[in-house]
This record gives structure tokens, sequence and C-alpha cells, in this order.
């Protein structure tokens, strides 16, 4: 148990030491603090966009699915391979207009598209109001695998404490380097042990993989496939799609595509990163490994902690601990720095706007630990709530793919009214359908059970298209001819 | 640039291919596991010929 202890430490100062090392000796302006200067390659790049795959969500959360869920867990594996082949085409054209404009958060690419700093500040408030939950997540997992690894001597809030402070002081420090730096570290640890589980586990239990899935389809019938209701064939397309059109719509996950040094690394990234993610069918072989052995477990996210914990001395249960921890640090850092680059570029700069780029490169790193403390509030203070307001951040980030893609056009129709009330009314339904906890089903009661089963996020998603393109065609005589001149009406150049 | 509607195919065999694949077991997994690890492989080679054959890449 001490081992275990002493081998979290160990990572949690190897990961400071990164993340500090990182700045050697740059000056860090906003654009080497939040993009890296433009100049990471492909490896950098990988880490950073695979970095979104490898959260404490798909560690805990995967197996934890896999223990609990079943068959419908297997969405996990299909909406990142999607969001890998829009990439291709996406990510480059981004990458061009984020170099040629100067940006540094997804906002800005609003700002500059539509013309609209008031389109870029909704865009920034529905993004950070979608991250902090995201954040809050990791903190929490941090605090479940550090107890569970400590074999329950460091309490969640003395581990969420110290977490908290290991990111804040490298994500001042280096920026965006230092969340490269440690990836490296995580992604490395995280390959070696959870493809070892995913192997060792299923063979240990039951010789096999097949012998594993055969025992569990007998001990509970339609387990491994999708149900015929609710969590069904038609929730699972519906799910998968709409994952994978806001997969970069995640304020981090968009503007660390900035930091690429050219354009071919996304289209280069767009072959492997398919293949990386398969690396998550060995966190669901893991979590079924546990549905037999450790049956009845209150909370299935920790199947995988809990089945390790029966099976392998405590030296070795300490480095699953440290592999888990990375993957809250690296992702949380990521959440941090987006969060206060936004918060300070195109929330206060919009009030502010005499703010030098300077100032505001110092306003974001101070923002920094604002932003820790808040997302460690509610790690303490928020029970369920925050579970509903994640599920509810991927529908809310995804309502603003529709204003995305059409910038992309060559001819965009949509004007940045047209934009704004489109985002708007996609927000205002997810809001609506987050506290009243609709479903399909709940709003259409008589449609049939496949319309019924269908993600709920679709139904915002059509308001949105649909305000988006009424508002487009009423205002699109309003767009002065110097905006049109200039390019930036609808579709910038 | 017809070799772009390759892409097509992994979206076509995940999200439409689902309702016919929800026994056999392949390489020890359930047939809808192993669907979807093959639909994932496949998008990673359809990618690599994409890669290939796109102009943009050979400058």
């Amino acid at each position: 148990m001490t081992f275990a202890l002493l081998e979290i430490v160990a990572f949690l100062l190897i990961s400071l030491y990164l993340g500090i090392r990182a700045r050697q000796g740059r000056k860090m302006s906003l654009e080497q603090w939040t993009v890296g200067g433009r100049g990471f390659g492909s490896l950098f790049v990988f880490l950073l966009m695979a970095g979104e795959i490898y959260t404490t969500f798909t560690f805990l959360g995967g197996s934890g699915w896999a223990y609990g869920k079943g068959g419908p867990t297997f969405y996990i594996l299909c909406y990142g391979a999607l969001a890998y082949i829009m990439s291709y085409w996406m990510l480059p054209a981004v990458w061009r207009y984020a170099k040629k404009n100067n940006l540094m958060s997804q906002s800005d690419f609003f700002v500059h598209k539509y013309n609209s700093p008031v389109l870029g500040l909704l865009v920034a408030v529905v993004g950070v109001i979608a991250m902090v939950p995201y954040l809050v997540l990791q903190l929490k997992g941090l605090g479940s695998i550090v107890s569970e690894v400590s074999y329950g001597s460091i309490s969640p809030t003395v581990s969420v404490w110290i977490g908290v402070i290991v990111v804040t002081i490298y994500v001042m420090i280096s920026g965006i380097h230092g969340s490269a730096w440690t990836a490296v570290l995580k992604d490395s640890m995280i390959l070696l042990i959870v493809v070892f589980l995913g192997i060792y586990l299923p063979f240990h239990y039951y010789g096999g993989y097949q012998n594993m899935f055969s025992a569990i389809a007998q001990a509970k019938p339609g387990f491994l496939t999708l149900p015929a209701k609710g969590l069904s064939v038609s929730w699972f397309i519906s799910t998968v799609a709409l994952t994978a059109l806001g997969f970069y719509m995640w304020p981090h996950s968009f503007a660390s595509s900035y930091a690429a040094k050219n354009e071919r690394v996304f289209r280069k990234n767009a072959i492997v990163l398919p293949l990386y993610q398969l690396v998550l069918l060995f966190v669901f072989f893991a979590g079924f490994a546990a549905v037999l052995q450790i049956p009845k477990l209150a909370n299935g996210d920790l199947s995988l902690l809990r089945l390790a914990k029966m099976t392998f001395a405590p030296w070795f249960v300490g480095l699953i601990g440290a592999a888990g921890i990375l993957t809250a640090l690296v992702p949380g850092s990521m959440l941090l720095m987006t969060s206060s680059t936004i918060v300070a570029k195109n929330i206060y700069h919009v009030f502010a706007p005499s703010t030098s780029e300077e100032q505001v490169a110092k306003i974001a790193r101070l923002l920094v630990p604002v932003v820790a403390l808040v997302a460690v509030y509610f790690t303490f203070n928020s029970g369920a709530a925050i579970v509903v307001l994640l599920l509810a951040g991927y529908s809310l980030v995804t309502q603003i793919f529709p204003a995305f893609i059409f910038s992309l056009l060559k001819n965009n129709f949509v004007t940045k009214y047209g934009a704004f009330a489109g985002i708007l009314a996609g927000v205002l339904t997810v809001t609506y359908i987050t506290v009243t906890n609709s479903s399909v089903g709940s709003l259409f009661p008589a449609l049939p059970q496949a319309v019924k089963d269908l993600n709920v996020g679709i139904v915002a998603m059509i308001v949105n298209l649909v305000v988006l393109a009424g508002v487009s065609l009423l205002t699109g005589g309003l767009a002065s001819k110097s905006e049109r001149d200039l390019g930036r009406y609808g579709a910038a150049k | 640039k017809m070799f772009r509607l390759l892409a097509l195919l992994p979206f076509l065999a995940m999200l439409v291919g689902i309702p016919f694949v929800n026994t056999p077991y392949v390489l020890g997994l359930p047939f809808i596991l192993f669907w979807i690890v093959m639909c994932v492989v496949l998008t990673s080679v359809i990618m690599g010929i994409i890669y290939k054959l796109d102009p943009i890449n050979k400058g």
C-alpha cells in the first residue's frame, strides 16, 4: 500500500517536472502559451488530439459502461473513427484560416468568419459552460482513482487538491507545452497498462475472450447486444452521428488544431488515430471481465480498479492508479488552459477592447487558478447535477457545428444573425431538454419506438438548423456592402 | 476526385450496417463487436488510401 502511494506521488512529481520543463526558456506570449507558437509536429498534435480519447471518462466510464450496460458501450468505439474521417478535410481548413488570421481560440474563428464579436461571445459562453463540467468530471475521476489505489489512505478531497495544484502550476508556467509533454508520459503509460489489463484479466478469469463473452451471454442474455427499447439501434446510430459531429467542437480540441506546424499533420493523423482508438477495446475487456467476478457493484465506474485490486499486488495497483491519474491531469490541463484563454480573450476583451495582447496573455494566466477553484468548488458541491450537465455538454458544443460547417463553404448563405440565432435556439432547446429530463419519447409519445429512442440531441439540432436557415434567409440583405467587399459576410475568404 | 467517396464506406458500415449485425463469435468477439472493430480498421485503411491518392499530399 505504501509502495502504491509512493508510485502515485512519483508520477505526480514527474508530471510536474515535465510540465514545468516544457517551457524551456521560451518567452510565453499568448501564441506560445495557447497554441505552442504553431510549431507542433505530428507526434505532439497526435497526442493532444488523442488526449480526447483517454480521459477519466474512458478509463473509468468506458469500463463502467461495459460493466453496467454491455452492448451500448460499443458506440464509444464508433464516433471517434467517424470524427477522424471528417478531420481529414475539416482541420486543415481550420488550421489555414487560424494561421492566416492569427487566431488563438475557437471563438476567434467565429468572430473572424462572421465578422461578429457578439457571435464569438456566444460561442465562448457556450464553450465555457460545457467545459467546466468536463473539468469537474476529470477531478472527480482523479479523486476516485487516488482514493481507490491508495486503499483509502488518501481521501478524494486531498487528491483533488493535489491534482489541481500540480495542473495549475504547470499550465500557468508552460501552457500547451506542459500539456503536450505530460501527454507523452500519459499515453505511454496508458497504452502499456490498458493493453495488459485487457489481455490478462479475461485470460486469467475465463481462459480467453470467447469464454468470457459466452459466460456473460449465458448469465445475462441480451447483455452484449443493443436492446429493443431504450439504448436501441436507433439510439446507437443517432448518438454516434451526433457525437461525431460534436467531437471537434469542444473548444480545447478545436483550438489544439491551431498548434500544428503544417496541415499535413492532420491528414496523417486521420490514418493512425482510428487504430489508436482501438486500445479502448482493452478498457472494455477489463470492464466485461468484472461482470461475473464482482457482480452487484454499486458504482460500475470502479469496476476496473476493484477487479485490479482483487487480482494484483499493491505495487501494480499503484501503477494502474498512476496511469489513471494522468488521464485526468492531461485533459484537465487542456480544459483549464482553454477556459482561461476564452474568458480572457473572448469575454473580458470584448468588454475591454483597449486591452493589449500582452495584457490578455497575463489575464489568461491569472485566470487559471480562478477557473481551477471554480471547478474544485463544483467537484465538492455538486451531486448528480454535474453528470446531467456533462451529458448536456456534448449536446451544447454540437450546436456550434452547423454554423461552423457552413462557414467552410465558399458560398456560405448563413449570416451572422442566422448563426447566432441557430446556436442560441439549439442551446436553449438542449437546456430545456436537460432541465426537464425529456426524451424524444416523452416529447412525442405517439411516435414509433425507433423514433422515440433517438438521441434527444437530434431535436435540438433540427431546431438549430431550422432557425439558422430561416433567420439567414430573412437577414440575407442586411449585410452591408463593405462587409461583402471584405469577404466577411458569411464565409470569409 | 472520386476517391473521396471511399470515406463514406465507414459511415455506411457503422451507421447503416448496425441493425443487421446486432453469434457467430469471430476472433473470440461477439459478432456485433467484431463488426465494429473491423469498421474502425477499415476506416484507417481507407484514410490511408485517400492520403496516398490525394494530390494535395504530393506537394
